[in-house]
Parts: structure tokens; C-alpha cells; sequence
């Protein structure tokens, strides 16, 4: 039967999220197409894992081998063109993940496999697949199809499909597969992990948060929002380009590259709404958008918008708080 | 790298460049090549799809560096100002990327080439790695850097095709560069602020994630030098590819159709003068009470 691989992926003894997700979409493919959805892990010491995945797919490829213990795109390469070449799956799902950006795309042209990254949907019609995936910061969708072949590869957003644990737990055959490295990876070596350094600010248990984005303009334009913060009892936040900047410390930056918050209020000013700071804000209790495009995603994702120029509304609204605030005393 | 006897001066893209170090030692220099993207700036543009349906309308839209390449630009020339070597900035693209390959030479890379040909047409980014490989296999090099996507179809595709191309060894999300021994000590960005290092070999591919160091200005100076130096233009002919290896019959993806996201959820709007939008917002945090 063909099959649709799944690459488990998994840092310091931990599953992580996006692999439930592709399983859930593999499942829902493999029905369609009469395939079978198959995890592949690598790793060191990772059998408990595969039976985690045992439960969520017809079955599991396990790989383990001491140079697997940290990731490394060479070795998972040598590996897994080992095992597509072996089992020729229609379908190679990896994520859109830092592992997965550093992996699919050497492997897809050394197999000559077409590939698409950064899938939010994918169907197959007959023998092609169809994908879209998101242009120029997420204001454009494209619908898009690979070329013809017997096997394709896809990387997909992380979040872009819900984790669903199947009905009942599919009980996969885990497959133990003798490793194919026989020598050392030496033209790529893994050396250590490096934590971001201890922030002054811890922005996830800020009640209130104020995130500000490429709207700010300049750096000097920071105090002025920072007051609203504060007379809001809350912080600032931040998105990537921010940081990327230098004017925020990267302990404020809110996204896939930063921290997940959850905070009672989230003004977001001048954020376009890349899917990268939304994934770390979406579920605030109340989203309040300010920016100047009318179209910029961020309105998807909050309760309440405003399509005006930040400097415009932030003075006025720091004077009916003081207002507010001077009632009160 | 190279291991050289240093003395005195020694002929170097026909200047003569004084060396006052004498004696055996072992000197870094680093050819570098750059690859770099001309594209639109839309993180602050209403877009629109354009007739085709396949593209965007790319009228008033301003054109530039793609973010990306601007860091990999950047640390390339702080390398080169380290170490010594050059820095040539290649693009795929028609006549109008010029002005980012000029933007390059002003900030310090030595030279520049612009691949270009009408059956570039349609090449995805898998086309666009072979495009780039088929000149760069021909240059000397230590270190290809590219941007780790571009702002345009953020595919991040292009840099680690172009290194399995080569057959050298490569790094993408890269958020810093270190040389020990001959070889490369990087940090590559994983999720949620934490980052892993590793140690590369050389010659490498590097992909640089954005936020890597802070590139400079453009001086009056630099510009009127770029303006001199030669822009190289090549195309299909000139490559050693065939119309097969490019466009959409040499890409992996086609694209069928653009559109607007649908919008799933939609915020209520708060509409009137900045005073009476304040108001509002005062109104809805007073009920929530957050003020």
C-alpha cells in the first residue's frame, strides 16, 4: 500500500506540537488517496515516543542510532533518503520548523522529489497536489501545484491543521529500521543548545501588554507608547522586526521566535500580523488592532480595529486614561 | 583560507595591497558570495491581485534588497572587513534588480552579476538555486551566504538547494558567524528564543536569519563608487543550462492562482476622528475592567 510519511519531530525528549498536526492531515490524506500514514522518528532512545505515534498512525518507522541523538539535517538526510527510497511514499510531510527548513529542501533536490514549503492546505486531485501556501507576509494566498512525480514533499505551517487524536487509537506497527550511517557526520556537528539570556521582563505574566511593530517607525517614537503601557499597568511587547532592530530586548518579542502570551489585553500597534507574532498572541483575552491598512491580517485576529495612523490615536487615547484617571483620584 | 607567506606587497585585483605582517601564518581570507533578491516592500502595501491572476500589481509598489539578503549582505562585508577577501553579490532577476546589485557594490562587495533571460520566466525557487549554482559552481569560494527567504514567497528554499548543488555543507536560520580553525562556528535560531550552535566546515552555505547585526548606510561615497564598477550580465546561453533546466518547466511549483485570504473572523471596526475612537476604546476597557 503507499504510504504518507510523517516526520516526528522532537527536541530534548520532547514531541513537539506540529507532529500531531501533520498526523491529523496525513490521516485525512491517506483515507482519501487509499494510502497509509506512517510516522518516522529519529533519534536516540525514542521508542517511548513511538508509541506515543503508534496511536496516531497505521505505523511507525523508528530509527535509532547514537548519532541521531541531537538533530542534524545531514544525518536525517542520509536516513531518510534511505527510507523514501526503500518505501517510496506518495507523500513526505515535514514541518515548517527551524529542523524543517534546515532538512526538506536539500533532501527534495538530492532525491529530486518536487517540494512546497510552508503548506497551509494541501488535497490531492487524482494523482497531483495542490497546495496553498501564503506570499508577501501573509496579504496573499497562492493555490499552487507541484509537478508531476511519484513522490512529493511538503513542509507545513506550524498550527495550519488542528491536532486530532484519531477515534480510536490506531494501535501502528512500530517498525524498527537498522540505521544506514555507518561513519560520523563530520561536515556538520552539533555542539550545544544556547537559552536566551535571562530577560529583565517577563512579558507572559503581564496582564496588559502594548506590542508594537514596524508602524513605530523610529526608536525614538518607544517612550511615547511605553507611557500608554504603563498608565494601562502593563508592558511592552514587541514583534520580530523590533528586535531585529535593536530597540526592544529580544525578551519582548511575541511569536513563534519569542514567547506565547495570553494576556487580558493586547493593543497591537502598527503589527501587520505576520502568522509568526500571531501565533503567539491569538489567544489574548481582548485584541484591540491599530493600523494604517485596512487590509493588514492582524484584523482577523482581533475584537476590535482601527484603520488609522497609530500616531494619531495613541496621544488622544493617553489623554482620556489620564482624564479617566484623574475622575477616579 | 590559505596558508601564505607574507611579505612585503603582493598583487591583489590590480591594486597593489601592502602587507606589513611578515612571517608564516596561517591568514583567513574569505571570498564570499552573496545571493540577493530584488523585491517589493509590502509589509506596509494594500496589494491587489493583478489580471493575470497569478502575480500581484506591482505599480507603486517600491522595490528593494529583500530584508534577508540586506543581513546576509552585511555580514558578508564585516567578514571581508575582518578578514580580508571579497564579497561578489549575484541575482537572478530583469534589468530593474540592478539597482540592488548597485546597493550591494555601495555597501562593499567587490563585484556583481545579474543572471537574466526571458526564460527565467516562472523559475520557483528550486529553478532559481540552479540558476545560481550554474555560475557559482565556475567562482572561487569560502562562503555563500543568502538570506534565509525572501519577503516576496518566503519559500526558504533557495540557499540549502544551492548547497546540496554544490555539495558543501550549510546552515539556514543563521543568527551568528564565528571561524575557529578553518571551520564555522554558527548559531541557528530554533522556536520560542532558544537557539543551538554548530560547527560547519568550510567552504559552507549559510542562510542568514534576520536581526544577525545591524547593516550600515549607504554613504554619498559608496554610491558614487558603485557607480562605476561593473555590473556583469549573463544569461541562459552564457550558463551551460537549457530552457528544460529553467522557468516553469524546470521548477518544482506552479502556481495556479493568487487571492486575497478569506477572512475568517473579522474585528469590529471602531470608526471616527482619533477622539472619538479613543472614547471608544476607553468605553470597551472601562466595561472590561481594565481601566
Amino acid at each position: 500500500m503507499t504510504e504518507i510519511f510523517v516526520l516526528a519531530e522532537h527536541r530534548q525528549g520532547q514531541l513537539r506540537d506540529i507532529t500531531f498536526e501533520m498526523l491529523t492531515k496525513a490521516r485525512e490524506l491517506a483515507e482519501k488517496t487509499n494510502a497509509e500514514p506512517v510516522a518516522v522518528i529519529l533519534g536516540k532512545d525514542v521508542r517511548e515516543h513511538a508509541k506515543n505515534l503508534a496511536e496516531h498512525a497505521k505505523k511507525v518507522l523508528l530509527v535509532e542510532d547514537a548519532k541521531l541523538e541531537n538533530f542534524n539535517s545531514e544525518a536525517y538526510q542520509r536516513v531518510l533518503s534511505h527510507l523514501i527510497k526503500e518505501h517510496k511514499p506518495i507523500l513526505t510531510i515535514i514541518g515548517h520548523t527551524s529542523y524543517g527548513v534546515e532538512l526538506a529542501p536539500r533532501l527534495a533536490a538530492s532525491l529530486n522529489i518536487p517540494l512546497a514549503t510552508d503548506c497551509i492546505d494541501l488535497a490531492f486531485e487524482g494523482d497531483t497536489l495542490t497546495i496553498t501556501r501564503q506570499m508577501y507576509g501573509g496579504k496573499v494566498n497562492a493555490r499552487a501545484t507541484l509537478r508531476h512525480a511519484e513522490s512529493y514533499m511538503v513542509t507545513v505551517r506550524q498550527a495550519a491543521f488542528q491536532a486530532q487524536k484519531p477515534p480510536t487509537p490506531l494501535n501502528g506497527q512500530i517498525v524498527e529500521v537498522p540505521s544506514p550511517l555507518t561513519e560520523e557526520i563530520t561536515t556538520k556537528r552539533f555542539l550545544e543548545y544556547v537559552l536566551p539570556p535571562p530577560g529583565g521582563v517577563d512579558i507572559t505574566a503581564a496582564d496588559v501588554l502594548v506590542g508594537i511593530g514596524r508602524g513605530i517607525k523610529d526608536q525614538s517614537n518607544i517612550p511615547m507608547v511605553e507611557e500608554l503601557a504603563k498608565m494601562l499597568g502593563g508592558v511592552l511587547a514587541c514583534s520580530r522586526p523590533i528586535v531585529d532592530k535593536g530597540w526592544l530586548p529580544s525578551d519582548r518579542q511575541v511569536g513563534t521566535s519569542g514567547k506565547t502570551v495570553k494576556p487580558k489585553l493586547y493593543i497591537a500597534l502598527g503589527i501587520s500580523g505576520a502568522f509568526q507574532h500571531v501565533l503567539g498572541m491569538k489567544n489574548s483575552d481582548l485584541i484591540i488592532a491599530v493600523n494604517k491598512d485596512p487590509k493588514a491580517p492582524i484584523f482577523s485576529f482581533s475584537d476590535y480595529g482601527v484603520v488609522e495612523d497609530m500616531f494619531k490615536v495613541v496621544p488622544v487615547l493617553k489623554n482620556k486614561i489620564s482624564e479617566l484617571k484623574a475622575q477616579k483620584a | 583560507m590559505e596558508l601564505v607567506w607574507v611579505v612585503g606587497q603582493k598583487i591583489y585585483e590590480n591594486r597593489w595591497v601592502t602587507q606589513f605582517k611578515t612571517g608564516l601564518r596561517e591568514r583567513m581570507c574569505l571570498d564570499i558570495i552573496v545571493c540577493v533578491k530584488h523585491v517589493p516592500e509590502t509589509a506596509e502595501a494594500e496589494l491587489k491581485i493583478d489580471v493575470t491572476g497569478k502575480g500581484i500589481e506591482k505599480a507603486g509598489l517600491v522595490f528593494d534588497i529583500n530584508e534577508w539578503d540586506d543581513y546576509a549582505l552585511e555580514e558578508a562585508v564585516r567578514i571581508k572587513e575582518k578578514f580580508g577577501g571579497t564579497v561578489t553579490a549575484i541575482t537572478v532577476g530583469p534589468e530593474d534588480s540592478e539597482s540592488t546589485l548597485r546597493k550591494c557594490l555601495a555597501r562593499g562587495a567587490d563585484k556583481a552579476i545579474r543572471l537574466t533571460d526571458p526564460k527565467f520566466a516562472g523559475s520557483d525557487a528550486y529553478a532559481t538555486a540552479k540558476i545560481l549554482h550554474s555560475v557559482i559552481r565556475n567562482l572561487h569560494f569560502d562562503l555563500v551566504l543568502t538570506g534565509a527567504q525572501a519577503g516576496d514567497d518566503g519559500s526558504a528554499v533557495v540557499g540549502p538547494v544551492l548547497a546540496e548543488l554544490l555539495g558543501i555543507p550549510h546552515a539556514t536560520m543563521v543568527k551568528k558567524i564565528e571561524f575557529s580553525d578553518g571551520k564555522a562556528i554558527v548559531n541557528r535560531e530554533l522556536e520560542g528564543g532558544l537557539e543551538e550552535r554548530l560547527e560547519v566546515k568550510l567552504p559552507a552555505l549559510f542562510a542568514v536569519q534576520t536581526g544577525i547585526n545591524e547593516p550600515r548606510y549607504v554613504s554619498i561615497m559608496g554610491i558614487r563608487k558603485a557607480m562605476q564598477k561593473e555590473v556583469k550580465v549573463m544569461g541562459l546561453a552564457d550558463i551551460g543550462l537549457t530552457e528544460n533546466d529553467v522557468g516553469e518547466a524546470g521548477s518544482w511549483l506552479r502556481i495556479e492562482k493568487l487571492y486575497v485570504p478569506p477572512v475568517e473572523k473579522q474585528a469590529e471596526f471602531l470608526k471616527g476622528s482619533p477622539d472619538e475612537i479613543a472614547t471608544k476604546i476607553v468605553e470597551i476597557l472601562k466595561s472590561r475592567g481594565l481601566i
